[in-house]
């Protein structure tokens, strides 16, 4: 089936997700952070599947929005948020940061108007049925030790957690 | 007006460059530890928006294979750092990243 309308939807999810992202680092509050970082990662999802990637979309959903955003959430219930609310919000190197920002993006803008010719213009329309078959079978089969260290780093990463958040070791 | 309404590999690209940017600025200027830790988060998405993309172009799936692997690594990630807030919350009563001076010179 072809796409309707691509150019639309794109510029709709980019909206919302630049629009979050603002809200995420301006917002004095962590949990209305939170709550716009959700948004800009559903709104990303949506951006993996314009792209045909479902897989990865699903995770996105499914791992980050529900998964990672929610352990997010639960620190935030933890520390107590009072506080720092009436706090000064941004650091006293903020100058410095934005000037940093805006040469980094300096950098990038210079790097993808010189380098505009290397991406090809159109992209092969590529329709997989069998998106989360080929990518289980690249897993499982050419990743297979990639796939064992990350499962390693998360044991790590649960052990680490749990010694971190412990209060008597 | 070609370039506006043909969706190619650099608009993706450029989306990506704007969000890494967004998380720079916040992690950087942000005093609050758990907004420091949720502009990682929106580096590290704009990194897989880039690898998605990429593997949109080449036709292939390695990049989304290892925009997977970059999920995994941010789930480990924000349990670690959240569990290092918890400690440090526990030590200090406070939230911000100011305050965690301890190594320092």
């Amino acid at each position: 089936m072809a796409p309707v309308a691509t150019p639309f939807f794109f510029y709709v999810l980019s909206g919302i997700m630049l629009i979050g992202g603002i809200l995420v680092i301006t917002r004095k509050n962590p949990v209305h952070s939170a709550v716009a970082l959700i948004l800009t990662l559903l709104a990303q999802a949506s951006i993996y599947l314009m792209l045909y990637a479902p897989f990865v979309a699903g995770v996105q959903i499914i791992l980050y929005a529900g998964g990672i955003m929610v352990l997010f959430l639960f620190v935030i219930m933890l520390v107590s948020i009072d506080r720092s609310i009436r706090e000064r919000q941004f650091n006293s190197q903020r100058v410095v940061g934005i000037i940093a920002a805006t040469a980094l993006g300096g950098l990038f803008i210079a790097v993808y108007t010189k380098g505009k010719d290397i991406f090809p213009d159109h992209v092969l329309p590529i329709v997989e049925n069998d998106n989360t078959q080929k990518i289980a079978t690249m897993l499982y089969g050419q990743y297979m030790f990639a796939f064992e260290i990350a499962s390693l780093l998360l044991l790590v990463a649960i052990i680490g957690a749990v010694v971190m958040a412990k209060k008597r070791i | 007006m070609e370039s506006v309404l043909h969706i190619t590999t650099l608009h993706y690209l450029v989306l990506g460059a704007a969000l890494f940017l967004l998380g720079v600025i916040g992690v950087l200027t942000r005093r609050n530890v758990v907004i420091v830790l949720m502009s990682i988060e929106l580096i590290l998405n704009a990194v897989n928006l880039n690898l998605v993309a990429f593997s949109r172009m080449w036709g292939g799936l390695h990049g989304q294979v290892f925009a997977i692997f970059v999920i995994t690594d941010a789930a480990a990630e924000a349990a670690v750092g959240l569990g290092i807030l918890i400690a440090f919350f526990r030590n200090k009563e406070t939230v911000n990243i100011d305050e965690v001076n301890l190594l320092k010179w």
